[in-house]
């Protein structure tokens, strides 16, 4: 009978209830919840680096980790329309609804970027509330940090100090790296780079940098051989100097693009786990800056 | 600058008005207010202007610093009544058919026919059903949603109509209203999420195509890694295999049950178990009896459904944008017993009742692969088998089973291939091509052309 039992609950692992449960649409705001509730917390990401988060399946696993979730942390502005509102719905979990203390919306903390001022959809697949992925701009994640700690804080009442602390500590490394990086990225200012999809619009605001263009015809659209041909005309006019691309991008259409116009392409980690060197969010930026600095010399 | 011509202008307009006719003081009094409305605009717009300008020099000035200061916009909301509209959708499909039989003449051998939507699109260039959607949160307990198919030939249809919980907590949800009966797997999924144009067989001899029940729903999600849900429905019974009759209680009750989870980053499952039991009264049909002429034939008695169902998805690292491939099966059986009532208008050899009792079965599997951005292919086979019919009146010798050949035992099947394009998320144009033995003897090659487009709200569709 023991073990049986013990059998079934190998089969069946009981989350671990010492932990407050944080489901994270997308690693950086896993890692970022990781860096503020240190042990306090078990945070899980829906997606990887490898994909898009557009592009997700309410599959039944991410349903589970909905069901047992005390926090949503998500990028928001319908990043994650086409998926998250099901787990929601499905997860019979009033903690995590819209509206509730369970429920973040990265974006909210931050202005974005980008809000269309005509959403029609001829326009690709664009974004109403604008541009979701903010957290390329250092300084955003910042914001979002401290408004992370206060919805542990509110939702987590008697760890409060040491989510203050570590967020707190957090906020002071987040500084100094943050002077560290606008120091060594000041030789981006004025580069122009050929982008995939508009999803590094924040790093390339927060750097100076220029965007010549977008492998993507419109938002959402994958490269077609006619708007390549365009820009490659474009390219020899007003040469970029790198197309780059995130890690669920296709990379062949950056790599065509290269080979016709000599401009190197150049993949970006894009988020935590993008790359070898991207394993947390400080190393995120790194590397990030690292490749373009790369590309600009 | 601009200000001070709008208002000279303004002044001289003014004065040099005539002054003599009082009812040119109400004219005088829109002209002023016109101008004092001008002025107003070109004020704002100068402020604006003025502000910009103030914004751009303190960039500026305090930009020794490379990066530039991101703008601080933040996205305006809308104000007022519209502001708490639903979301909206609306779903738009027509094809074309090429079809070698008259849909009007579809039936199921070995079947019973269901009275139900299952016969393949008109000949010839046809608009399907619009479906229009709309849902919200009604409060922070409730959401709800309504999905009305609007009839080519006109008319609307109530397709779903329920409100869920939001605020249930443990994993309990609970529906009410209109909704498609969790038994089986694609039963549940709308018409235009569909991979092939058609319902699978199984769906259309033992659910007449789509069963909505009105009714309650409750669901339970284990607090497992490994996705576990339990349901329970209770219903009216109003469509096949039930019938609809003024009778207090429950006319339908289903139980189910799903297991889900990953293998790896690159494949994701989900099987499901699920029993539909109703007890239909005087289910009728109509078929033709040995003199040929048509019959009304009913019947009444229990009728027991059980699915089992698959679903497995594979993409390279959980990636579905470049390529992926979806495996669905599932598996019916049912077993009814009553009684069959033949002729029930005596149009023929008059009305007779007599004991009857079926089990019967069927499957389908298909996989459906996208090779490259935008294009899918997919096959489905499609199998059906009739089983044990006992017909009392037949056995009796009152009757011979040429007077039921509808239920005359055949083991239907279907062959179907498609390749489908969709440029964006919202639109789809599938080609479809099938070879559908449901008929006895009368094999259907079918040519489906079809669009489906979705416009309006951000669709999200279920695993």
């Amino acid at each position: 009978m023991k073990r049986a039992l013990f059998l079934l609950a190998a089969f069946f692992p009981w989350p671990a209830f010492a932990a407050l449960n944080i489901f994270a649409c997308e690693p950086e705001w896993a890692a970022l919840a990781q860096e503020i509730g240190g042990d306090k917390v078990a945070a899980f990401a829906a997606t990887t680096a490898r994909q898009d988060p557009h592009r997700i399946e309410a599959r039944p696993s991410l349903i589970a980790r909905a069901r047992n979730a005390d926090l949503v942390v998500c990028s928001g502005s319908e990043l994650e329309i086409g998926w998250l509102p099901l787990l929601l719905q499905q997860s019979g979990n009033a903690r995590i609804q819209r509206g509730s203390p369970g429920y973040l919306e990265a974006s909210q903390a931050v202005a974005r970027l980008e809000i269309p001022k005509v959403v029609d959809r001829a326009l690709g697949d664009i974004h109403p509330s604008g541009n979701p992925h903010v957290h390329l701009d250092p300084r955003n994640i910042a914001r979002i940090a401290e408004a992370l700690a206060a919805r542990l804080v509110q939702i987590d009442a008697a760890n409060a100090a040491y989510y203050r602390e570590r967020a707190a500590d957090f906020g002071r490394r987040w500084a100094s790296a943050l002077e560290k990086w606008t120091r060594l990225a000041a030789p981006l200012k004025g580069v122009a780079v050929v982008v995939y999809h508009k999803d590094l619009s924040y790093f390339i605001a927060w750097s100076g940098m220029r965007e010549a263009g977008a492998l993507e015809p419109k938002p959402g659209l994958p490269p077609t051989p006619a708007h390549l041909a365009e820009l490659i005309e474009r390219m020899k006019r007003d040469p970029a100097k790198a197309v780059v691309f995130s890690p669920f991008n296709n990379p062949e259409a950056a790599r065509f693009l290269s080979e016709r116009t000599g401009i190197p392409a150049i993949g970006l980690p894009y988020t935590v786990g993008g790359t070898d060197k991207a394993k947390d969010l400080f190393g995120l930026f790194d590397d990030t800056i690292e490749r373009l600095l790369g590309a600009a010399k | 600058m601009h200000r001070n011509v709008i208002c000279a202008a303004a002044l001289a307009a003014a004065t040099a008005a005539p002054l003599a006719a009082r009812a040119q003081d109400a004219e005088l009094q829109r002209i002023r207010e016109e101008i004092r409305q001008m002025k107003d605009a070109y004020e704002r717009r100068i402020e604006a202007l003025e502000k910009r300008l103030q914004e751009t020099e303190a960039r500026a000035a305090k930009a020794p610093e490379p990066p530039s200061e991101a703008p601080a916009r933040t996205a305006s909301r809308p104000a007022g009544e519209g502001a708490f509209n639903p979301a909206v959708s609306l779903i738009l499909n027509g094809t074309a058919s090429n079809l070698q039989r008259e849909p009007g003449t579809f039936r199921i051998n070995g079947f019973v026919p269901t009275r139900g939507e299952v016969a393949p699109p008109r000949r010839g260039l046809s608009l399907g059903e619009s479906e229009l959607a709309l849902s919200a949160n009604v409060d922070p307990l409730f959401r709800g949603t309504l999905m009305a198919a609007l009839k080519p030939e006109g008319g609307i249809e109530v397709e779903e109509g329920y409100m869920q919980t939001l605020g249930l907590s443990n994993g309990l949800s609970v529906k009410a209203g209109r909704f498609f009966s969790g038994v089986g797997y694609q039963n549940q999924v709308h018409a235009h999420a569909w991979d092939f144009t058609d319902a699978p067989l199984v769906m259309k001899a033992f659910l007449g195509n789509q069963l909505a029940d009105d009714g309650v729903q409750v669901k339970w999600v284990a607090p497992t890694e490994l996705y576990m849900d339990l349901g329970v429905e209770a219903g009216r019974g109003r469509a096949f295999p039930g019938t609809d009759r003024s009778k207090n209680g429950f006319g339908s009750g289903t139980l189910f049950a799903h297991l889900g989870g990953d293998l790896g980053a690159s494949y994701a499952w989900q099987v499901g178990l699920s029993h539909l039991r109703t007890s239909p009264r005087d289910r009728a049909y109509e078929d033709s009896d040995s003199s040929g002429a048509g019959v009304t034939n009913s019947f009444t008695g229990r009728s027991r459904l059980w699915a089992l169902d698959g679903v497995l998805k594979w993409a390279p690292e959980g990636n579905s944008s470049e390529v992926n491939f979806k495996l669905q099966g599932e598996y019916f059986r049912r077993s009814e017993s009553g009684s069959l009532t033949y002729d029930t208008q005596a149009t023929s050899l008059g009305t007779q009742t007599g004991a009857y009792g079926s089990r019967q079965s069927g499957w389908y599997l298909q996989g459906v692969y996208q090779f490259m951005p935008k294009w899918r292919a997919g096959y489905r086979y499609d199998r059906l088998n009739a089983g044990a019919t006992s017909i009392g009146l037949v056995n009796a010798g009152a009757l011979t089973a040429a007077d039921f050949p509808i239920l005359g035992g055949y083991n239907p099947k279907r062959n179907t291939v498609m390749v489908d394009w969709s440029p964006s998320e919202f639109s789809r144009v599938r080609l479809q091509f099938a070879r559908d033995y449901s008929r006895l003897g009368e094999p259907d090659n079918q040519i489906f052309v079809q669009y489906i487009m979705s416009l309006g709200a951000h669709g999200a569709h279920k695993f």
